[in-house]
């Protein structure tokens, strides 16, 4: 209490200081006289009583000071005596302090926005109870890695397994629900009953699901999520117990799911329901559809579970070989499901970022060095008057620290600002599977993570002029425009600091080089059709009016007519699943008249409308494609893709050939009448798959794609073709439509490749920047320093290209140092990013040695200015400047 | 030892206290010589570092100070004692008078060895 009142005292009087200095000159006045007055009494002289009572006092100044060192705080006073000084001295110099502060700011604004991504993304805990210990399983097969699961051998898993405390399955379900507006598609999900509790979230009002709650016979029960609660709702308490029309049916409000929920796998989902087991697809082993998550028992690792697994789909295999064969299992953290994707370009850009803050930081410490050189003389001056080193190392962290602290608020500004600008260049879409992103925004650990940024650059900046001062010589300093020793010091260390810079860029530009050119190699890839000038959409009509196959015909038909009365339509087609969209919707094949072992030949499943192939554009290599009338009830027929053909068909003419089911049941055979060249169903980074397409009037439904072919001005359609769908029944609903120029650009493959390229590339640019004014510090620096050596050579008769030459050499072996330590280190960096690059391998030698020369035209740009000032020295003036 | 003996800091404040106990508020000069005189003048101290140890009273909350006029119409900063400087004073005079007891202990040669 005692202290803590001292120091409060203390600290008023570092700001009171102009009443305390006039108190302490009082009262020692009055002190003197005083005692003046008694040694006169005494009988001294005047001139005698004034000499003993001063000394007797022990002077007057060293009272003071005594007196004033007990009256303030001493380092603090000083300390904010540096901190003036600073800040004159940065004000005598703005260009310096600006340049300074811009390039922190701009280091640490970027390395925040980027690590606030990383933070919401990767490092924030997923809004589940224990969310390391939930693995995400599904089922596995030889073609695609992460399979879905099958219903029943979902029940098998969760009974027969000794690995889960518990397991649980969701899959996804559309509901249309009636609106205001009429018709609405919503997403929606469908879970087995302990799916929440597996996850630990507990709704937020109601109830979570009962036990055998997602049994056919339990009712129609719901839990909304809390944006659908407040968007739908209004948020109002008393939802629950409300009936709520999905899909035609009944349902039951029974909760609310809590605010931070988020299960990205389920994109946005409004409505959780349970399974209610029941059609073609849940009864049926062969049909999968669900995705599992299990919580793991206390002491069981992710590879035990697994290796459980396995086991139990060995014996389904065994049990079950028709359905079951070559099915696996799987398992991975839940975590890695949901930002498994976007891991590893936010660590390159966090790399990126943090690569740019150093090239920042490095060139302000230079930019420090030179500042230190030109004060030598103020230094040694200073020295000289009694300054002890550790108070001018004091003044150098000063101003490092004053430069970070106006960096580091500017930057986090910039941050925050970046962060803002990132997020809405997201599309929507791919902002629904990045839900986790909504936490986005400064928190404690994004703070100390910029406050660990601001440090380690305070430290770097007040070290190096530290330790130049060491090599400080007074008398070296005082002599007016001496050079020597400390000049040569200084330009090693900066030299080394450019090299570092320059490897620093290189690494970048390689960098932003290889996902350049992965980018280009992405949009180059073949997708078998011609994507301009196309019109997707997505409709799904009442299930109930449509549930004929007939009448799902009739409507695709119309659908098609309308539109093609529409100005400006070309084409128009149907299609099950729009292409470059996912592989997947398989079918397991067998052909006619060959052995069969029982294999799954998986191959991709699509039914389309008989002018699809023509409205892509998609080249047919052989036969024919469907005509209209191919209905259910003519003989069936399938169009087969080029890989198909290869696979199965090698030396074979396929057309003519038959293909039915894996037990050939007589309503599954269909002949093969045309081959088709490869259009790109799944992502453009992935591989083609066998695909076969059956025409859309023999396997029909009411929920189907639109592709329309237009003239020139697609964007100009789209609303026009969703009011022409809806005045066929105001009943169906219209979705996602868009071009298909957009649906490609904005395919999160697309996506990530094209934002991690921007972001890269505008890194990169900015550290060939600074690089570049970091190698033109030195250089220009260095000439200043060889103006007398440079100048005697010229008067012994050097010509001019010999000073260029001088001066280009010197460049020329640090940026040579640059590119060849940057050489090594990028193929290094490339490889830690191997998964980002498409068609490009990490030592990609146009990428690497157009970087190269890149960089070394930009050095010897740099390096001409200072080089032709040398050249001009007059030798008489620079030997007379001595 | 000399006659005239180097003071340090705790036991000057110390003495400050108990000067201005003594004589009521007072200015620095007076403090000083009274603290000479009391000593029988074997105290020699420059009166200069007085001064600290004042503030140091004052920021702790042992004593206040106040602007008034001296005996011989001087105008003088007058040091008075607070409760709390009374309290510290009786207990650093307890505390003090405990160990040169125990100090005088030590010292003085033992008339009952055995």
């Amino acid at each position: 209490m005692k202290v803590l009142r001292t120091w409060l005292l203390r600290l008023r009087g570092v700001f009171a200081k102009d009443a305390l200095e006039s108190d302490i000159a009082q009262e020692i006045e009055s002190h003197l006289q005083m005692h003046i007055d008694d040694n006169l009494r005494a009988g001294m002289s005047p001139e005698e009583a004034k000499r003993v009572a001063v000394m007797k006092l022990g002077g007057i100044d060293a009272t003071k000071e005594a007196y004033r060192d007990r009256s303030t705080i001493p380092i603090l006073e000083s300390t904010i005596q540096d901190i003036r000084f600073t800040l004159r001295q940065l004000r005598k110099n703005p260009a310096f302090a600006i340049t300074a502060t811009l390039m922190v700011a701009l280091g640490i604004g970027a390395s925040v926005a980027i690590f606030a991504f990383v933070d919401a993304a990767l490092i924030k805990p997923l809004p589940y109870k224990d969310p390391s210990s939930i693995l995400f399983v599904t089922e596995t097969t030889p073609e695609i890695p992460r399979a879905a699961i099958s219903y029943p051998d979902y029940l098998d898993w969760k009974r027969l397994n000794k690995v889960f405390t518990s397991l649980d399955v969701y899959g996804q379900r559309g509901y249309l629900v009636s609106t205001q507006s009429g018709m609405e598609m919503v997403f929606g999900a469908r879970v087995s009953d302990g799916f929440f509790r597996t996850l630990g979230v507990n709704p937020v009002i109601g109830r979570d699901f009962y036990h055998g709650e997602d049994l056919p016979e339990a009712p129609n029960t719901v839990i909304l999520s809390y944006a659908s609660w407040q968007k739908r709702f209004g948020g109002r308490q008393e939802v629950v117990g409300q009936p709520l029309t999905l899909n035609e049916l009944p349902f039951v409000i029974i909760g609310v799911l809590p605010q931070n929920f988020h299960f990205a796998p389920m994109e946005a989902a409004e409505f959780w329901t349970t399974l209610h087991p029941g059609g073609g697809c849940d009864l049926r082993r062969s049909c999968h559809s669900l995705n599992g998550i299990a919580r793991l028992k206390e002491g069981v690792s992710a590879d035990g579970a697994l290796a459980d697994l396995i086991l139990i789909a060995k014996d389904l295999e065994r049990q079950y070989p028709d359905s079951n064969r070559n099915q696996g299992a799987t398992v991975a953290p839940l975590a890695e499901i949901i930002v498994g994707q976007v891991r590893p370009i936010l660590l390159v850009l966090l790399g990126g970022a943090g690569l740019l803050l150093l090239i920042a930081c490095v060139n302000v410490a230079s930019l420090l060095l030179v500042r230190s050189e030109t004060r030598r003389r103020e230094l040694a001056v200073r020295r000289a008057l009694g300054a002890t080193t550790s108070r001018l190392i004091r003044q150098f962290v000063t101003e490092g620290l004053v430069i970070v602290v106006g960096g580091s608020l500017a930057g986090l500004l910039a941050s925050h600002w970046a962060m803002q600008i990132l997020v809405s260049l997201i599309p929507t879409d791919m902002m629904g599977s990045m839900p986790y992103l909504e936490s986005l925004g400064f928190n404690a650990r994004v703070l100390i993570f910029a406050g660990l940024l601001a440090i380690f650059a305070a430290l770097l900046f007040s070290l190096t002029p530290t330790l130049r001062l060491w090599s400080l010589d007074l008398r070296e300093g005082m002599a007016e425009g001496s050079r020597g020793s400390a000049g040569q010091v200084w330009r090693r260390v900066g030299s080394k600091l450019v090299v570092l810079e320059l490897t620093t860029a290189m690494v970048l530009l390689v960098g932003a080089g290889l996902l350049g050119k992965s980018f280009y190699r992405l949009l180059r890839v073949g997708t078998g059709f011609e994507p301009e000038h196309l019109i997707t959409l997505r409709v799904t009509a009442p299930r109930g009016s449509y549930l004929k196959n007939e009448q799902s015909v009739a409507l695709g038909r119309q659908v098609v007519e309308r539109l093609k009365r529409l100005p400006g339509v070309t084409s128009v087609a149907l299609t099950s699943t729009l292409p470059v969209n996912f592989n997947g919707n398989t079918d397991w094949i067998r052909f006619v008249g060959r052995g069969y072992n029982g294999e799954h030949n998986e191959v991709n499943q699509r039914q389309v409308s008989s002018e699809y192939f023509s409205t892509l554009q998609a080249k047919l290599l052989r036969g024919r494609s469907f005509v209209d009338s191919e209905d259910g009830s003519k003989p069936r027929v399938v169009v087969i893709n080029q890989t198909l053909a290869k696979k199965y068909f090698s030396g074979e003419d396929p057309l003519g050939k038959q293909i039915g089911d894996t037990s050939l049941s007589p309503e599954s055979i269909k002949e093969i009448i045309g081959v088709v060249d490869d259009i790109r169903e799944g992502p453009l980074d992935s591989e083609i798959w066998p695909a076969y397409y059956d025409p859309f009037n023999q396997v029909p439904d009411y929920d189907f794609s639109v592709v329309v072919r237009t003239g020139q001005a697609e964007q100009s359609l789209i609303p026009t073709i969703g009011a022409a769908i809806r005045e066929i029944d105001s009943r169906i609903n219209v979705s996602n439509a868009t071009t298909m120029m957009d649906r490609v650009n904005n395919s999160p493959t697309v996506y990530l490749h094209r934002s991690s390229t921007w972001l890269v590339g505008g890194f990169a640019v900015v550290a060939l920047l600074l690089g570049i004014v970091g190698l033109y510090g030195v250089i220009a620096y260095s000439v200043s320093q060889r103006t007398r050596e440079i100048g005697v050579r010229i008067a012994l008769g050097a010509q001019r290209s010999t000073v260029y030459r001088l001066i280009f050499r010197e460049a020329g072996a640090l940026a040579l140092a640059g590119i060849v330590i940057g050489l090594g280190c990028s193929v290094v960096a490339a490889s830690l990013m191997r998964k980002l690059l498409f068609g490009t391998p990490p030592w990609d030698v146009t990428t690497l040695v157009s970087v190269a020369g890149v960089l070394g035209v930009s050095t010897l740009l740099a390096s001409y200015l200072p080089a032709r000032r040398a050249a001009s020295v007059d030798p008489i003036k620079a030997l007379r400047a001595e | 030892m000399g006659n005239k003996t180097e003071i340090w800091q705790g036991t000057l404040a110390l003495m400050i206290l108990k000067t201005i106990e003594t004589l009521g508020p007072l200015h620095g000069y007076g403090i000083a010589r009274r603290i000479e005189q009391t000593s029988g003048d074997q105290l020699s101290l420059n009166y200069g570092t007085l001064y600290p140890s004042l503030l140091k009273l004052e920021q702790e909350g042992s004593i206040v100070s106040e602007w008034g006029v001296s005996d011989n119409n001087r105008k003088a900063k007058f040091y008075k004692l607070t409760r709390a400087g009374r309290k510290q004073l009786a207990r650093e005079t307890r505390e003090w008078d405990q160990t040169t007891a125990i100090l005088a202990k030590f010292l003085t040669p033992t008339e009952d060895r055995t």
